[in-house]
């Protein structure tokens, strides 16, 4: 559907509601053109702005609704990296002694496990998250791409949360902050965009394919493996794995996104040709989506 | 005068296969392509015979303020055209100006979450109609007054009553400050005082000069308050024109005939994923018959697959509604309102077919044409699972015996009841009543 909005929505609140039939001056203009879908353009910038109130309120739909009626509440945001930390600490930290490229194992794990988890847990909720709103797609018009962007901003207020407890434990571990600390925002926002690109394709696909949603746990699960949140990217890197391998591997743009986010935090030389790989596979990704997310977009309320 | 909304030859077709498979997986579509490609090959073209046009030749225009009803049998293709305009879906061909911002209220409490409480209801519910926060804000007091929630603003609305929250869902979308309004049918539910604040603020928001266009089965509401009406009639603008000519043209055509319809491909049938129509019929003398004897009893029975297991709360509600579309009764099977209770509604179900029956006394219904409105709901929180408004239509005939008592004329009333009637002597013209007044002197 190819919508042009002449007037942000907010132009006509201050109209006088007591104006009569003959006083109200229609624009001469259509504010709204209704037309057979045209599979074009990326995201309309200015129509996402003038609906940036419901973003807000699906994020916080989202938050308000997972944590409703639970004993520990918000705590639950933090078990998880926690838990995982814990076990990965004692299994390969302790026994099967993984290297950690010279800090503490659980410091280590924990701050590769932060970036991961936004990531993952952003993309299998996103992947349901259209067919489970489909009372509202089928009754109500707004950008479409604000129900898997409100679950992303969902997990990135976990992924905050989360961040005050990683900072407790750097404290007990006696790690300080460095310079490169500067990096993080820069690393947040590449993450955010990751996650929300492959987010809205699979939302998107998942209303017409069911098979998404079922296969999005699995993939992810060996998307971790094959990401350095557990082990660090070198013991991959140093072997002679040849030219082939070595690219296949750093086209994972959660490689470069966990290794500099290691970097960021515990102060270790960046990977600069990883964090460039991650952004431009990102970028790619990004365009290739919200394309696709648009294509598909006119015809969600008649097949989901 | 300028229109305000301006449609123009539009369209919207719909495949067949993916309208009823609602959705499928990779494997259907991959043989699927490979199956329509080699059809393609053998006949040159996609074949029309999976194809459906919803809206064809869609043409009008709507000044500003003007007031349309929107009228046509179902399938006809209201509820399309709704959708179209609030952008909902997209048309296959045409074009569609709106010259204001548009709001609907197509479905009161969409977006509602039973676990958020009535504040934060209302704040998310206006944010996706559109509002802005601010807007809400000032409003809130009003909604608050409005849906009469005060007491229970901070409780879960999955804790409300069905009544109350209809009452707050409506009172949210009545903020709603559009210049064109699209109303369907929310008068279907509720009880007659809700209905009559409804019908109270369309006029209100009739009066300040909105546009309003209203879609309606009920041809009393739809002749109040609409001048201009429009008929559809599949697919195709029938008529578009003064209100009280396009209703008798509508009326006329009437509706289904026979005393059952029964939908044998499940998944084109009329519900939700859950619970789906099977079959609607009239009975008489254990016949099915749209023709009923006034001597009679008349019952109506609700046939309908339940897929969800363990269902609980389900409840079958059905209106009888006179010519003109006065609703005569509305009656459900919940144990309140029914006066041989079973039940059924307070147990869970499990997957498969279930019959409601409904009887209407003998003696009950006046002669003339009544239509059935079919609604299954689950509560707590209020899901509609069916609408079917004006599924059926039956005739209700006098055998003659009470038609001679009345000098062969037409009885006046919407229901003719016999009603108990005594009538005595009370006492003979005599002398005592001349003595019993005071005596001059």
């Amino acid at each position: 559907m190819h919508l042009s909005d002449t007037a942000l929505p907010e132009a006509n609140v201050t109209m006088n509601s007591m104006a009569s039939a003959a006083q109200i001056r229609l624009p001469d203009k259509p504010q709204v053109t209704i037309q057979p879908g045209k599979a074009w353009g990326i995201l309309d910038v200015k129509e996402l702005w003038a609906y940036r109130e419901l973003l807000y309120f699906l994020t916080w739909r989202d938050l308000k609704v997972r944590y409703k009626q639970t004993a520990l509440g918000v705590a639950w945001v933090v078990m998880q990296p926690l838990m995982m930390t814990l076990i990965f600490t004692v299994f390969l930290g302790k026994l099967a002694r993984v290297p950690s490229d010279g800090s503490p194992y659980p410091l280590f794990v924990f701050a590769g496990m932060l970036p991961w988890l936004f990531v993952s847990g952003s993309i299998i909720a996103s992947g349901t998250s259209l067919v489970g709103n489909s009372n509202l797609i089928t009754k109500v018009y707004f950008p479409r791409v604000l129900i898997p962007a409100a679950i992303v901003c969902g997990r990135l207020f976990d992924f905050v949360v989360s961040f005050v407890v990683f900072a407790g434990v750097m404290v007990y571990y006696h790690v300080g902050l460095t310079r490169s600390i500067l990096m993080l925002p820069v690393l947040i926002v590449l993450t955010t965009i990751l996650a929300l690109s492959i987010g809205m394709w699979a939302a998107a696909v998942n209303v017409k394919f069911r098979d998404v949603a079922v296969a999005l746990p699995v993939l992810v699960q060996l998307w971790m493996f094959t990401s350095p949140v557990v082990y660090p990217s070198s013991i991959v890197f140093s072997r002679n794995i040849g030219p082939v391998f070595r690219w296949l591997y750093s086209i994972n743009p959660m490689v470069g996104i966990i290794d500099n986010f290691r970097a960021a935090i515990l102060g270790n030389p960046f990977n600069w040709p990883a964090l460039l790989s991650a952004t431009v596979v990102t970028i790619v990704l990004f365009v290739y989506a919200t394309y696709e997310f648009r294509r598909l977009e006119t015809s969600f309320a008649d097949m989901i | 005068m300028k229109p305000i909304i301006r449609v123009e030859n539009v369209g919207k077709r719909y495949r067949i296969g993916t309208r009823q498979a609602t959705y499928g997986t990779l494997r259907d579509t991959i043989a699927g392509t490979v199956r329509s490609s080699l059809a393609r090959r053998r006949n040159g073209k996609p074949s029309s015979a999976n194809t459906l046009w919803a809206l064809k030749e869609v043409n009008f225009e709507v000044e500003p303020g003007e007031i349309i009803g929107i009228i046509g049998s179902n399938g006809a293709g209201k509820s399309t055209l709704l959708k179209l305009l609030s952008r909902v879906t997209a048309p296959t061909i045409g074009r569609i100006e709106l010259y204001g911002r548009l709001g609907s209220l197509l479905e009161v409490g969409t977006g509602f979450h039973p676990e958020l409480t009535g504040r934060e209801n209302i704040y998310l519910n206006g944010a996706i109609l559109g509002m802005k926060r601010a807007e809400i804000k000032r409003n809130f007091d009003d909604i608050v007054a409005f849906a009469e929630v005060e007491r229970f603003i901070d409780t879960p609305v999955k804790h409300y009553s069905t009544g109350m929250y209809l009452r707050l869902a409506f009172a949210v979308a009545a903020q709603l400050e559009p210049e064109i309004l699209l109303v369907d049918e929310v008068l279907a539910v509720g009880d007659a005082n809700f209905q009559k604040k409804c019908m109270g603020k369309m006029g209100e928001v009739a009066k300040e000069g909105r546009t309003i266009l209203f879609v309606s089965h009920n041809m009393t509401a739809i002749n109040q308050l609409c001048p201009l009406t429009l008929m559809l009639s599949e697919g195709r603008v029938a008529r578009f024109g003064n209100t009280p000519e396009v209703v008798a043209e509508y009326l006329k055509t009437g509706s289904e005939r026979g005393g059952e319809r029964t939908w044998e491909n499940a998944p084109s049938a009329p519900g939700s994923a859950r619970v789906r129509l099977h079959a609607v019929r009239i009975k008489s003398r254990g016949q099915v018959s749209a023709q009923v004897d006034i001597d009679q009893e008349t019952s109506v029975e609700v046939e309908f697959w339940n897929h969800e297991p363990n269902i609980a709360n389900l409840c079958v509600n059905i209106y009888v509604v006179d010519s003109v579309g006065n609703v005569v009764l509305s009656s459900a099977n919940t144990p309140n309102a029914n006066s041989t209770p079973d039940g059924w509604y307070e147990q869970t179900h499990e997957r498969g077919l279930h019959r409601a029956t409904c009887t209407l006394p003998a003696n009950f219904l006046n002669e003339g044409r009544y239509y059935i409105d079919v609604y299954l709901v689950t509560l707590g929180p209020l899901q509609v699972e069916v609408s079917e408004p004006r599924v059926m239509a039956f005739d209700v005939f006098d055998t003659g015996v009470m038609r001679e008592a009345g000098g062969g004329r037409h009885w006046a009333g919407v229901v003719r009841v016999r009603l108990p009637w005594q009538t005595k002597f009370v006492r003979p013209i005599d002398n005592e009543a001349r003595t019993t007044q005071p005596s001059p002197g």
